[in-house]
Order: structure tokens, then sequence, then C-alpha cells
């Protein structure tokens, strides 16, 4: 496989317009990941199946990550005036990272035997700006993952053939999948109770015990 | 007796090479035309609960007749929230929920996620260990394949009688799997960077001899099934999914090869030390439901040759690394993605680490799921019966489909 | 009552003393025809106790029936989810009195090793009635033969008097619960199952 700097520059050639990032990775496994605007999704997949050099004729794997917002504290240096005189003082910078829903696209190619390659799309934020272009015209790999996805994490595929819920019934409302679902509260009996199973069963008792 | 011409659409070894003309694979659109308006159609649910024995699986399936014009498959009567609970859970306990994936073959699935683990964390593992996983892991092919055979032709009707055979076979083979880790069927026993313990003394005699007594059966099996006329006539035409709309769909494992894909993992990501078995891979001509299931049984032809080697070639030494950190790995922030040849297909994990003790997304691959996303264009045109002998070479379990 | 050295000493000479409860349940404890009913890996279990090595055959309960109206025994043997829930009570229903369940393996008994999933229905007993718990993840075949001669033992105590040992369900139909927007609406039958109350002390 090609490197993943050279398929960026093939891919930034040939989408014009198209903003790509290369995303690192922290773990050996090597398996740096390319991130993909939304706008140009779709342009950028086509490209990725039909170049020569790339031919990645099979989406493996469609996943959904849900990244909720996270409150980085971090110590800075700042120089401040402190009754008169010029100090350096420690502050507490509070930085929010930004909140989103991500697809990872896991790409390999069979004809060229190489593979993977790792395409990432994010949305705008978690709430109400969940879309995403679908990619199933161009794998249709994707059609039944992506309706997974939407239905464990609320992300909207435009374009996907038929986006209904995949695992879960059609009346739930919920997104399960995100880090903020609130599961039924159906603990009320625990054969041997510990810990945070034990407070839930605790408040089942709490409840019923009221008149 | 084997079938003589199927024998020339095996590939001679070596089959790693590429292809000297990549195939170009199209997406068509291949959904059925609109019926005529006078057409006075039946809508049946089959399922979740029927007698075909893959679990609660439910289709949705419009009849002109015996014909099918749409098949809508419903997922999720089996959604047991693995993913959810293994975000909860530390690596090292997420190892049991594995075994409950693809419940008859709880070996691959661990060795797929122990793989993952170890690409994620950077491990390493001794020769002995490998062999074993290859011993095991090419064992669960050996009886998988077989109680396929026997589940396929429950499914058109002989009441039983292959899975008999079938299931005794997988009862000595459950024994040795029983004296390694102390579990017929839920195993939990790979481990990161090697596997839980040793061979007890004498497993590979009877491994040996198991798989000496293997050879034999599989004969008496096709004996009595591959000429058998009643199986030509069921499957032969029937369910034929053409080699493109495989690749483009995601489908993997046999029913890719039965279309005539020559992808096999074990020998384009060599994992494990699969470069020292010479096996080859059989590829099927037509893509239709008879293909399909004598690639299953030309594969664990295949599978016997490697057991064979491996375990007359098993060397001594440790079988992990006695400071390998199990119970509180914590991998450096990162993700992985790792896959293996599961006997249904690519079985992959995805696992992103944020450097606590549990992972901060896993995800399995499920293979099952992803080779029904054809069911509806293999099943359009055939009658109800076809419908569910096709479903049946897919080679679904729920457990999987669901997670 | 007639004492056993009697009965034994009569059959000798050919001559079979019982009552028509026993008879009666003899035949119906012999003959159990379960229905098919594998919702996941102890299912696979399951197909293994009626197969030639663990044989159900020889209980009498060899015709796993594929539909509820020709089946008496209703083996509940893997996850019931959320989802499948209603499903199940359905086929419960559709069963014809007098019937059993038994409640193979962890996952049916109280939701199993999935207790902590949004989908997995904590138990089957929350909706049915269930006469036999096997427990194991999964249970050995030879564990379900032992639960299913406990269930035969419990059959052949029953009385076919009215009041005596009857199910307590053919008053008519269970409820079928349905989906709701977060769980299933009615989470439990609170008839059939009552949650036991934790000690003080825990």
């Amino acid at each position: 496989m090609p490197p993943l700097e050279q398929i960026k520059t093939l891919l930034e050639n040939a989408v014009p317009g198209a903003r790509l990032e290369i995303i690192a990775n922290g773990s050996p496994s090597g398996q740096l990941s390319l991130l993909i605007d939304r706008e140009h999704g779709l342009a950028v997949a086509e490209v990725l199946r039909e170049e020569a050099d790339l031919s990645f004729d099979y989406a493996s794997n469609v996943t959904g990550v849900d990244w909720p917002e996270k409150i980085i504290k971090e110590k800075v240096k700042v120089k401040k005036t402190v009754e008169g005189v010029e100090k350096e003082v420690e502050e507490v910078l509070e930085r929010k990272t930004p909140a989103y829903l991500e697809a990872v696209y896991h790409l390999y190619s069979i004809a060229l035997r190489h593979g993977p390659l790792v395409i990432r799309l994010r949305t705008q934020n978690r709430s109400d700006q969940v879309t995403l272009p679908s990619l199933t015209p161009i794998w249709r790999s994707c059609e039944l993952q992506e309706r997974e996805v939407f239905d464990l994490f609320g992300i909207h595929f435009e374009g996907h053939p038929d986006l209904r819920r995949l695992l879960m019934w059609e009346e739930f409302t919920d997104f399960p999948m995100r880090k903020d679902y609130l599961e039924p509260d159906d603990y009320e009996y625990e054969p041997t109770p510990h810990d945070d199973v034990l407070e839930k069963a605790r408040r089942h008792q709490a409840a019923e015990a009221k008149p | 007796m084997t079938a003589p011409d199927v024998m020339e659409r095996i590939e001679p070894v070596p089959s790693a090479e590429p292809l000297e003309k990549p195939i170009q694979p199209r997406w068509t659109l291949s959904r059925p035309k609109k019926p005529a308006a006078t057409h006075d159609f039946l809508e049946v649910s089959m399922g979740p609960h029927h007698p075909s024995t893959h679990g609660v699986f439910r289709m949705d399936v419009v009849l002109d007749g015996e014909t099918v014009v749409k098949l809508k498959p419903v997922f999720g009567y089996l959604h047991r929230n693995h993913e959810k609970i293994a975000e909860n859970t530390s690596y090292l306990g997420s190892i049991p929920y594995t075994d409950r994936l693809d419940y008859i073959c709880s070996m691959t699935n661990n060795w797929a996620y122990v793989l993952s683990v170890e690409k994620l964390a950077g491990l390493a593992v001794p020769e002995r260990a490998e062999y074993i996983r290859i011993i095991a892991g090419e064992l669960t092919r050996l009886f998988n394949h077989t109680c396929l055979a026997g589940f396929l032709l429950q499914d058109m009707g002989a009441l039983g009688t292959p899975m008999m055979y079938a299931f005794r076979e997988r009862e000595k083979i459950l024994d040795l799997f029983e004296s390694l880790t102390g579990a017929r069927m839920m195993c939990n026993y790979l481990r990161f960077g090697g596997c839980r313990c040793d061979l007890p003394p004498g497993w590979i005699e009877r491994a040996q001899r198991v798989v000496q007594d293997y050879g034999p059966f599989l004969d008496e099996f096709e004996a009595l099934l591959t000429g058998n006329e009643i199986l030509h006539a069921r499957t032969k035409k029937v369910g034929v999914l053409p080699a493109a709309l495989a690749v483009n769909a995601g489908v993997t494992g046999p029913m890719l090869r039965a279309s005539g894909v020559n992808y096999d993992i074990r020998k384009v990501d060599k994992y494990g030390l699969y470069e020292r078995f010479p096996f080859r891979v059989p590829l099927g001509a037509h893509g239709d439901v008879f293909d399909r299931y004598m690639m299953r049984i030309l594969e664990a032809r295949e599978s016997l040759g490697i057991l064979r080697q491996a375990l007359s070639e098993i060397p001594a030494g440790p079988v992990i690394d006695p400071k390998a950190k199990l119970r509180n790995l914590r991998p450096k922030a990162g993700e992985a993605y790792g896959r293996i040849e599961a006997p249904k297909g690519e079985l992959g994990f995805y696992l992103i680490s944020d450097g606590g003790p549990r992972p901060y997304r896993y995800r399995v691959r499920p293979p099952s799921l992803i080779n029904l996303t054809i069911l509806e264009d293999m099943c359009v045109g055939h009658t109800i019966a076809d419908a569910v002998v096709i479903l049946g070479s897919v080679d679904i379990v729920l457990g999987e489909v669901d997670r | 009552m007639v004492d056993n050295e009697l009965r034994d000493e009569l059959s000798k000479q050919g001559v079979v003393l019982t009552s028509l409860a026993e008879l009666y349940n003899w035949g119906r404890k012999n003959s159990l025809w379960p229905l098919q009913f594998g919702l996941a890996c102890c299912a696979i279990e399951m197909i293994a106790a009626s197969m030639s090595r663990f044989d159900i055959a020889r209980f009498g309960a060899e015709v796993f029936r594929p539909s509820p109206r020709q089946a008496d025994l209703m083996i509940v043997a893997g996850t019931v989810t959320k989802k499948m829930a209603p499903q199940v009570v359905r086929l419960y229903n559709q069963m014809p009195s007098p019937k059993y369940v038994i409640a193979m393996g962890a996952c049916a008994i109280s939701g199993g090793p999935f207790k902590q999933g949004y989908n997995v229905l904590k138990g089957i007993d929350r909706y049915i009635p269930v006469d036999v718990h096997i427990a194991g993840c999964p249970p050995r075949p030879e564990a379900l033969l032992e639960g299913l001669m406990l269930l035969q033992k419990k059959i052949a105590g029953q009385r076919l008097t009215v009041g005596g040992g009857q199910p307590p369900q053919d008053a008519g139909e269970l409820p079928v619960p349905s989906y709701g927007e977060h769980d299933l609406v009615p989470s439990k039958n609170t008839e059939l199952w009552q949650p036991p109350v934790l000690a003080p002390s825990e």
C-alpha cells in the first residue's frame, strides 16, 4: 500500500477542495487514519475505489464512535500584574474539546491485496447537526453497518437507500451506544449484589417501600 | 468418493500471488423489477421462531405464489449489548464475552480479539502458543464446516441424520477442548501474548487420533451427500452470487471464495504462523449453494492437512510470557483493527483505547451480518423453499449477527 | 393405599395396581414434547443433548415440535432479549395446557453474563411461570437431562383433581408486553414475579 501521505496528495489532486488530515495513532499498531470532510466524503470514496493504484474495493468495517465534550484543565504560566509587580503566575486554563460523532471506515483492496486504510468522517456536533454522507452507493457492505451506526449512535446518513433501525425495535427512541445513555432501571433483583449494582437494587427497595 | 469435476477447481500451491488481472468491481443495482399491479401478494414473516436452527432471525418475505418478490431481514432479536458491556469491562474480562459471539466457534473468536489487543498493545506471542492457536483454530473450522453441512441438509429435509454424524464427530473434538480448557463450548482459553495454560500430557496423541479418524469420516459423509441427486437438484444454480457483487457487498469467507474470488485472510495477512503451512485455497466456479457446500467440505480437508503438520511440528517452549500483564492491561491511547479468517468469514475487532483499563470503543466486525447484505439479491426469483436453503448456505450464527 | 411389596408381588403375577393419576402422569411425563425454541448458545447444547451421545430420546422427548400448538414443554435456551420477549410470551400463550417451562442457562434465569445489557430481559420468569431452572453457561447436556428428570418428578406428583398442582395461568392468556420508547411496557408481570426484598443488613 502506498504511504498515507502519498494517498493524501493523490486524493487532494483528484478531488479539488477536499480537506484531508492525517490523524496520528498512539498505539504500536501503526494504523494511521485519514480524516475527510463531510462535503467531499462521497467524491473521495469514489476516487479510493476507482484509482488503479489504490483499488479499495472492499469496505470491511464501519464503526461509530461517540466523542462527548471533554473539559481539559491545563496549567499555564501567565504573566500577570499582581499588586503592581509583574510576576509569572500559574493559572489553570479550561479548554473544551469539540463534541462530535464519528464514523470510521476500514478499507481493504482485494484486487491488490493491501490495506487497511482507515478513513474518518465527523459530524458537526452531537445534538442537532448529525448528518454524514452515506458511502453505501460506493461500497454496498456499508448498507447494514451504517444502519447499525444510525441505530446505536444517531448519525443520519444522507443518501442511504433504507435508513431504519437495525438492532433495536422501531419505537425505541434512544441511541444506546452514546456515552450519555441512561439505561432503563430494571435491577430490582440481584442474586449477588455488589458495588453499583447493589446501589441500583437498593434504590428500588426504597422506592417500593414508600407507601 | 469425491466428485471428480470439483477437483479441477482447486488452485495449485502456492496461491498467494496477486491476480494478474485485478478485479474491477462495479456495484450493480440488482433489485427486482416492480411487479405488475394485478398480482396478489402474500406477505409472510418467517421467524423469529422457525424450525431452521439458525436462531432468532426474521425475514419478512413478500411472495407471488411461491416465488420470492421481496425479502427484508429483521435483526436484533439476540442483541445482547456486547459492545456496551465491553466498555465497562476490562480487556481481560471481555474474553469470555467473545466466546459467546459466534457460539459454535469460540476459539477463533478469542483469537480475533486477542490478536487485536496484541496489535493495540504491541505484545509478542511465543512460538508454541502460535502453534496451539493454529491447532485450536483449525479444529474449530473442521467441526464448524461439518456441522454446517449437517444444518444445511436438515433445512433441506434430511431430518437430522447428517447432523447426527456431524455432531458425533464434534463431540470428539469437544472432548479435546474440554481436557485442554475445562469447557466444551465457551473455552475462554487464549490470552494476550499466548494461551492460558499448556497442553495436558497425551493431548497431542489424542488429537492426532481424532484427525486420523476424521479423513475417513469425511469420505463417508461425502459418499452419502455429495453425489446425492436431491442435494444436486436443490442446490445447483440456486442462490447464485456473482463475484463483483460479493466483493462490493463485503462478503467474506467461504461464501466469497465460492464465487471465485481468491481472498483468504490466512494467506493475505499471514497472521499467526500460517506462512509455514502450505495449504490450498479452494475456489468455486458458479457461486451457488452447491459450491458453498463443497467449499466447506474442501476447506475441512485442507484443515486436516494443516492439523497433521502442526501436531507433528509443534515445538516445546512457554505458552505465555510469565511477566505478561493480563489483569491491569492499560494499552497506550490509540486504536487497532485486527482480523482473522474465522470459519464464517472475516472476524475483526476494532479497539480504541484511551489509556485506561477499559476500552473506549470496542467494535466487533461480524462476518455473518455482513454476509447477509445480499440475502435479498440471492433469494429474489427463487421459491420460498430455496430461500431457506440459501439462508442455510450463508452460515449465520445469531450471536454474531446481533452481538 | 397399597404398600409397595404387595404391588411388586402382584406385578410379578401380571397384575398391575395403580391409580388413575399415576397412570396418567406416567404417560405424560415420559412423552414430553419440547418446543423447538433455541435462542442462543444454550440451544447448541440442547441440540447436542438430542444427538446420539446424550440422547434425549430415551426420555421420550425426542420430537421437538416446531409449532407451539403441538408442544407441551418450552425449553427457553438462551438469552431472552427485550425485542424477543413479546414473541416468547405469545408462543407460551399458544401452547395448550398443561404446559411446562424449563429455563435453561443463566441468561434465561436472570439475564446471565449479559445482565448489564439495555436490551436483555433479566430473566424469563418476569413474564411466564417457570417450573425448572437449570444453571450453567451453558449447562452441559447432562444438566439438561437432569433438569428434565426433575420436571418429570414434578409432573409425577401432580394431582388430577381441580385445585391440586394446576399451574396458575389456566385462567387465561398471559398479557404480552409491547415495545415502549425506552423499555418494554410493562417491564414485568407483577402477578407472576415479585422481586425479593433485600435484607436490611446487605
